[in-house]
């Protein structure tokens, strides 16, 4: 690798526009002519309509259409549900293909969520548009109510499809039950343990938003959304919701506000938008507020565990089987059922070798908000299943739970690991990453450190997390296998122009992980162009043939090969004319420095601009050299690849309060090599954050008549920077054998390892006080009673 | 969303330029910043005071413009983000945070830079606990706090505190 540039921690290429408020984004964008849409959402969790009545607000200054179900019904197709796990047995409203189905875009003749859009208003304001909603009016049947997964399978619980028989959408089995079960049976030691995990609100701060327009001189429909999948939505779009031409159909997704997995769907605003701005022949703006957006963007975790895991006395896991419950919300979203199925079920291992692992999931519908993948997706959950019982395990036995972590492990040489469950883990160096956390927090003070604190009426306790993540989506076979309507390789074109400039036209959509710099360094470390003068296009389906987008830690690992196989294509064409211009062989010749140069003789050499000149003008080519200097790539890997790491969390908790200071958060991660090592870190802040919430206080809540409760941010609560402690990081280096670059996934990798750390540091403090395990959030509520010698969990 | 109540006219000085509107007396001074003026550095996430992101300054002050009329502002001056580089020169804090990779998504990016602003004119070396405190009033789901922490510190100790992950 020539210029330096992989591994430097170079300043991003994105920040400037950022910085001064020039950077568009979805709200800032306004179309001459526009009308505004506002969104009725249903107040009931479950009800019938027995009648809207909009000719009140129709009557309201400004308001240019009202549109109800019925309005929509015959020209919009149900949303599709393109994850479908299938397992031992699935269930879906069914969409006219016949895929699976997901909702309408709007309520027809019954809600089943609070939040179910039942009527949008087109507006000359938006001020205009929220009045009109305001006035329409609607008759309600309230039906009955159910806001669980388990009380959703119940028999005699309240029925939300007709297709989906006792609400059981989805049974899936991971393992060998049999096996498993025998050795628990068989076990020494067995541990059981209801782990509930509630529902977290992504809470990017951008809310959702579309504008779309239609031009019928051209037939040409355009749609500026947030999203993280700008080629999925337009495919769902054309052919899957409004049949329309795809070529017509152009797809934008401008500077993004944070998505965290939120934005990674179809939602019913942008084929509704597209739809109508044709229809009333104005370009149509939306933009969520935050309360319609807790009511009607998908929600993430919330399962409902039942572990056991078993093992001997001396510290040796045998078994670890989980019974799963998951309420997926009222409908499927897009990607809905693919969490809690094969990212929670094969990751629930974690990193450790358990010869007779089983999961089950049994995904239900209530009169809940979707469900869907956030940060640390599906693997979140597994982590604070496996690190949560290995810790029980240990305290049950007395042993070390650090110790019992390394018994555990694969070792470095036992790779590629086969964990049980489906997935072969490519690379690792588990207790190399353990070890340095520990030496890292000083582990072996930590019995001084819990008598120091008790004498300032404090209680420490340290918890460590130990996490295998999941990253580098993914190997599109093997993915349709897992049952994606899809595909998830990667592509990158990469162009050297005449002038040496570089465009480099990639399949991932960045939303504040900085790609446009790393994979500018990508570029600039394999031909030499400066990075300012690699231009990076992404995100725009007519610039962009076709691509997969950014979710599942994949941008780096699979987008960046694909870039970084295309400089290499670009290179061997370099060095084939280069050689022809230095009348050279091409065995003689190397690519060095941004040259192509004669070995030894440096003095012989064309820079890549003049080789690229040449290409272009194409005046004097080597035979069977087509003019051009460009490279149209496709990467699909072989495999996914694996992170891991481990975390150490310290907390005190307040003797009188119960309340919980994260005092130091230590974390050893291992994404195999880095080009831009702030960026990485970055990424690491963020997903430490996006657990710490979790841990301590982010949960949504229903009361049993289904309404939210968290319906903004006055009452779902998201980490300050007052709460947080000051992060202590450092890396270990395993390059995955499954990209030439060595790359793993860095996005979402990490935050699986957050949550569990902090729990069991919490358990830890309390644990003289028999405490073996506490549900997420730990709040100073739960852990007061705990004090007060009430709150034990059973 | 209210019956149409009688314009009232306003005269604001933003970003140096005096603006003379004739508006809503319900008209946030956000929505006014972004929709009136065109100025859409300023941005929106809650529409209620909490998350921060319409923070810009207020006579020097940083207030979040959701929770202040237009009206209000009458008289006053406002600086948003695009008024803080001049002449495409970067402010000390505005280059210390790209340093630093203070900036992710770049969505709550204009408000702590306005907020962080602000608390440097009054406090030239705020601690660190300070300077978290001082950002709780803006939510950032990226997580930059603890690098936009430090590019605080590289203003206000220049010799101190250097660059780098």
């Amino acid at each position: 690798m020539a210029s330096g540039m992989f591994g430097a921690a170079v300043k991003r290429r994105e920040d400037p526009n950022l910085l001064t408020g020039d950077a568009k984004f979805t709200a800032d964008i306004d179309l001459p002519g526009q009308v505004h849409m506002a969104v009725l959402h249903s107040p009931h969790a479950h009800a019938t309509i027995k009648n809207i009545d909009t000719s009140a607000a129709a009557q309201m200054p400004g308001v240019v259409r009202i549109v109800t179900g019925v309005d929509i019904a015959e020209k919009m197709m149900r949303l599709p549900v393109i994850m479908n796990p299938g397992g031992q047995e699935a269930h879906f409203p069914p969409h006219p293909y016949g895929l699976p189905g997901a909702q309408t875009a709007l309520a027809t003749d019954r809600v089943r969520y609070v939040g179910e859009w039942i009527a949008v208003v087109l507006a000359d304001t938006r001020e205009q548009a929220y009045a009109a909603v305001a006035a329409i009016d609607v008759a309600y049947e309230p039906l009955p109510i159910v806001t669980t997964a388990e009380d959703a399978l119940k028999e005699g619980a309240p029925q939300l499809h007709e297709a989906v028989p006792g609400n059981l959408c989805m049974h899936v089995e991971y393992g060998d039950k049999a096996a498993a079960q025998q050795a628990v049976d068989s076990a020494e030691v067995v541990v059981k343990q209801k782990i509930h995990i509630p529902r977290q609100i992504h809470s990017a701060v951008e809310t959702r938003g579309t504008i779309a327009k239609y031009d019928p001189a051209t037939g040409e429909y355009t749609l500026w959304t947030n999203t993280q999948i700008p080629h999925g939505n337009r495919f769902m779009i054309a052919n899957l919701v409004l049949g329309l031409p795809y070529n017509k159909l152009r797809v934008i997704a401008p500077n993004i506000g944070g998505a965290f997995g939120s934005k990674g769907y179809l939602y019913q605003d942008a084929p509704l938008t597209l739809l109508l701005a044709k229809e009333v022949g104005r370009p149509i703006k939306w933009v969520d507020t935050r309360e319609g957006l807790f009511r009607s963007t998908v929600h993430a975790r919330g399962q409902d565990a039942y572990v056991t895991i078993a093992g001997s006395r001396d510290g040796k896991i045998s078994s670890l089987m989980v019974t799963n419950y998951a309420d997926l919300g009222a409908y499927s979203a897009t990607n809905g059922p693919g969490t809690p199925t094969i990212l929670t079920g094969r990751s629930v291992t974690g990193s450790y070798v358990i010869p007779h692992p089983f999961y089950e999931a049994y995904l239900a519908h209530a009169n809940t908000v979707m469900l869907g993948p956030a940060r640390g997706a599906g693997r979140m959950e597994a982590e604070l299943i496996m690190e949560r019982a290995i810790e029980m395990y240990a305290r049950e036995i007395g042993m070390d739970s650090a110790e019992i972590r390394k018994k555990n492990f694969p070792a470095p040489d036992q790779f590629p690991f086969e964990n049980g469950l489906g997935w072969t883990y490519d690379s690792g160096n588990y207790e190399g990453a353990l070890n340095r956390a520990l030496e890292m927090v000083g582990y072996d003070q930590v019995g001084a450190r819990k008598t120091e604190a008790r004498q300032r009426g404090k209680r420490l306790g340290v918890g460590i997390a130990s996490y295998t993540t999941i990253a580098g989506v993914g190997p599109s076979g093997r993915m349709g296998k897992e049952g994606l309507i899809g595909s998830t390789w990667a592509s990158a074109i990469l162009r050297i122009h005449q002038t040496g400039d570089a465009t480099l036209i990639t399949g991932c959509q960045p939303h504040g992980q900085g790609q446009v710099t790393t994979f500018s360094q990508i570029v600039a470390e394999e031909l030499g162009v400066p990075m300012e003068r690699v231009e990076v296009i992404h995100s725009d389906t007519l610039g962009v043939p076709y691509a997969q987008g950014s979710y599942g830690s994949r941008s780096f690992s699979v987008e960046g090969t694909a870039a970084y196989l295309a400089a290499q294509e670009i290179k061997q064409k370099a060095m084939k004319v280069g050689a022809h211009m230095l009348e050279a062989s091409e065995a003689d010749v190397v690519f060095e420095d941004g040259k192509v140069q004669v070995k030894g003789v440096p003095s012989k050499s064309k820079t890549l601009q003049e080789v690229a000149q040449a290409l272009w003008f194409a005046w004097d080519l080597p035979p069977g050299v087509d003019p051009g200097l460009e490279s149209t790539t496709y990467f699909d890997p072989a495999d996914f690849n694996y992170p891991f790491g481990s975390h150490v969390a310290v907390v005190e908790i307040d003797e009188l309060t119960g309340a919980v200071d994260v005092v130091r958060y230590v974390c050893v991660d291992d994404v195999g090599n880095v080009a831009n090592p702030q960026i990485v870190d970055g990424q690491m802040h963020g997903s430490i954050g996006f657990g710490i919430g979790p841990a301590l206080m982010e949960e949504v809540v229903y009361d049993d008549q289904g309404h939210l409760v968290t319906e903004s941010f006055r009452t779902y609560a998201v980490p300050r920077p007052s709460q947080l402690p000051t992060y202590e990081l450092d890396r270990t280096v395993t390059p995955t054998p499954l990209n030439p670059m060595g790359a793993k996934g860095a996005g979402d990798i990490s935050q699986p390892g957050v949550a569990p750390a902090v729990v069991n540091a919490v358990c830890d403090a309390l644990s003289d006080l028999g405490v073996r395990h506490l549900d997420i959030p730990v709040t100073p509520e739960k852990i007061w009673r705990v004090l007060q010698g009430s709150g034990v969990q059973a | 969303m209210t019956a149409q109540a009688s314009a009232t006219s306003i005269s604001i000085q933003v970003n140096g330029n005096v603006s003379n509107a004739s508006v809503d007396p319900g008209l946030l001074l956000a929505d006014f910043i972004r929709d009136t003026l065109g100025l859409t550095g300023t941005k929106v996430g809650c529409e209620t005071g909490q998350c921060g992101a319409c923070t810009v300054l207020l006579d020097g002050v940083s207030v979040k413009s959701c929770t202040v009329l237009a009206a209000q502002a009458e008289g006053s001056e406002v600086t948003t983000i695009e008024g803080l580089a001049k002449d495409g020169e970067l402010t000390p804090l505005q280059e210390a945070f790209w340093d630093n990779h203070a900036v992710q998504c770049g969505y709550c990016t204009p408000a702590m830079v306005l907020a962080l602003t602000d608390l440097l004119a009054q406090n030239a070396k705020p601690s660190e606990a300070e300077i978290r405190i001082w950002l709780d009033g803006i939510m950032c789901r990226c997580g930059v706090y603890q690098n936009a922490i430090r590019a605080v510190q590289a203003v206000a100790n220049p010799s101190e505190t250097q660059g780098g992950s």
